[in-house]
C-alpha cells in the first residue's frame, strides 16, 4: 500500500513548450510557399472561358498580363458597365496599350525582351471587337506572341 | 521499481526535426499554381514580300457571327462538329504527297497538311467566350492529328510531349531529345491558322 502513496497526485509535470517556435515556424513557412502574390487588384470582373487544349504559362518573369471585362461594382458609376482595359492598377483605352506594351518591355531585362509574352485575362462575356482593337494594337508593337489566359475544363461551357 | 517524482519528461528535443521534416515535405509537394490557355502568334504586321497565290481548296473558313454560330466552308455547322471537320480537312492529302495521311483524299478538299490553312474570322460582336471555344477546338484539331503521329513515330502523346519539353524543371539532355521529336510531329502537322482582320456588322 505504502507503495502506491509515493506517487505525487495533482501536481503534473509542466508540458514542453520548447518545440511550440517550430511548429508556429512551420505553419508560417507553409503559408508563404502557398500565398502568391498579385501584383495588381483586379479593377474588372474577371471570368476566364474554360478550354481544354491549354498550355502552362511558365517562367513568370516573361509574362505581361492584360485584364478585359466589366469594371466591377464600386467602379461602374464612375466608369460605365461597357468593358475596359486594366493595365496595372488604372484603366486604359485601347491607343495605350501599345505604350504600355513597350514601357514593360523596356523595364525587362535586356535577354528577356524578345520572349515576352502578353497573357490576356479576358471575361467571358467581352466583346471580340476589343479584343480584335487590343490585338492590333499588338500587332503594331511587334508583341507578336499571346496567351488567352482560360481555366482549364470543357470549352462548351463557355457558350451558356 | 517505484517509480519516484512522478512521470518522467518527454524529451522534445527531437521535435524540431520532425517540423522540419513536415516543413520540407510542404515545400517539395505544394506546386505554386500557374495561369494555363491557349497560345497563339498573331501575324506580323507587314504583309510578306511576296504576294502567294493560295487555292480556294486549300483554305477552310470559319466565321463566327454576332451570335455565336458558325459558317464553315459556307454552311451552317454546330460548334460540336467543328474539330470533326477541322480535322478532316487537315488529314485529307488530296494531292497523295502526304504519306501519313489518313483522310479521304478528296482532290476537292486540301492538297497535304503544309499547304491547309485554317481561317478564323469573326465579329465584332462575337463573345469572347465562343471565339476561345472555336479556338480550343480548332486548337484540338491540330492537337488530335500530331497525339496520332507522335502515338504512331514514339509511342506516346504530343501534348504530353510538348508539356514535358516547355517544362522549366526538366533536365536539358531529355529536353535535346524531346525537341527534335517535338518538331517532327510540328512539321508533320504545322499549325497554320490565320485571323483574319474583324469584319464589322451592320
Amino acid at each position: 500500500m505504502a507503495k502506491f502513496n509515493k506517487k505525487k497526485d495533482g501536481d503534473l509535470p509542466a508540458v514542453s513548450t520548447a518545440s511550440l517556435p517550430d511548429i508556429v515556424f512551420m505553419l508560417l513557412f507553409f503559408f508563404m510557399t502557398v500565398t502568391t502574390m498579385k501584383d495588381s487588384s483586379l479593377m474588372v470582373q474577371n471570368t476566364l472561358p474554360n478550354a481544354s487544349e491549354v498550355k502552362k504559362l511558365e517562367k513568370k518573369d516573361r509574362v505581361l498580363y492584360i485584364y478585359v471585362g466589366k469594371p466591377t461594382r464600386e467602379y461602374q458609376k464612375v466608369f460605365g458597365t461597357e468593358p475596359k482595359i486594366q493595365l496595372n492598377d488604372k484603366f486604359a483605352n485601347v491607343s495605350e496599350v501599345g505604350d504600355f506594351i513597350l514601357q514593360e518591355r523596356a523595364k525587362k531585362p535586356q535577354e528577356l525582351q524578345n520572349v515576352l509574352t502578353t497573357a490576356m485575362k479576358v471575361d467571358k462575356d467581352a466583346n471580340m471587337g476589343l479584343i480584335s482593337d487590343i490585338k492590333q494594337e499588338l500587332r503594331k508593337v511587334n508583341a507578336l506572341k499571346v496567351n488567352y489566359t482560360t481555366y482549364e475544363g470543357d470549352a462548351f461551357r463557355n457558350l451558356q | 521499481m517505484p517509480r519516484r517524482g512522478g512521470p518522467p519528461e518527454v524529451n522534445a528535443g527531437s521535435m524540431a526535426d520532425i517540423a522540419f521534416l513536415l516543413l520540407i515535405f510542404f515545400l517539395v509537394t505544394t506546386t505554386i499554381e500557374t495561369d494555363a490557355g491557349l497560345d497563339r502568334m498573331l501575324p506580323p504586321m507587314e504583309p510578306p514580300d511576296t504576294d502567294v497565290v493560295i487555292k480556294q481548296k486549300n483554305i477552310f473558313t470559319v466565321n463566327i457571327n454576332k451570335s455565336g454560330q458558325l459558317l464553315v466552308e459556307e454552311e451552317l455547322l454546330d460548334l460540336k462538329q467543328l474539330r470533326q471537320r477541322a480535322i478532316a480537312f487537315l488529314d485529307n492529302g488530296g494531292d497523295g504527297s502526304c504519306k501519313y495521311c489518313k483522310g479521304k483524299r478528296d482532290a476537292s478538299s486540301s492538297d497535304n497538311p503544309a499547304k491547309a490553312i485554317i481561317s478564323l474570322k469573326n465579329d465584332r460582336e462575337t463573345r469572347y467566350g465562343t471565339y476561345i471555344t472555336v479556338q480550343n477546338e480548332l486548337v484540338g484539331a491540330y492537337n488530335d492529328l500530331r497525339n496520332r503521329e507522335a502515338q504512331r513515330l514514339f509511342g506516346r502523346d504530343f501534348t504530353e510531349m510538348e508539356a514535358e519539353f516547355l517544362n522549366p524543371e526538366t533536365p536539358s539532355s531529355i529536353r535535346d531529345d524531346l525537341k527534335e521529336k517535338v518538331q517532327k510531329v510540328q512539321g508533320l502537322f504545322p499549325q497554320k491558322l490565320s485571323e483574319a482582320e474583324t469584319s464589322t456588322s451592320n
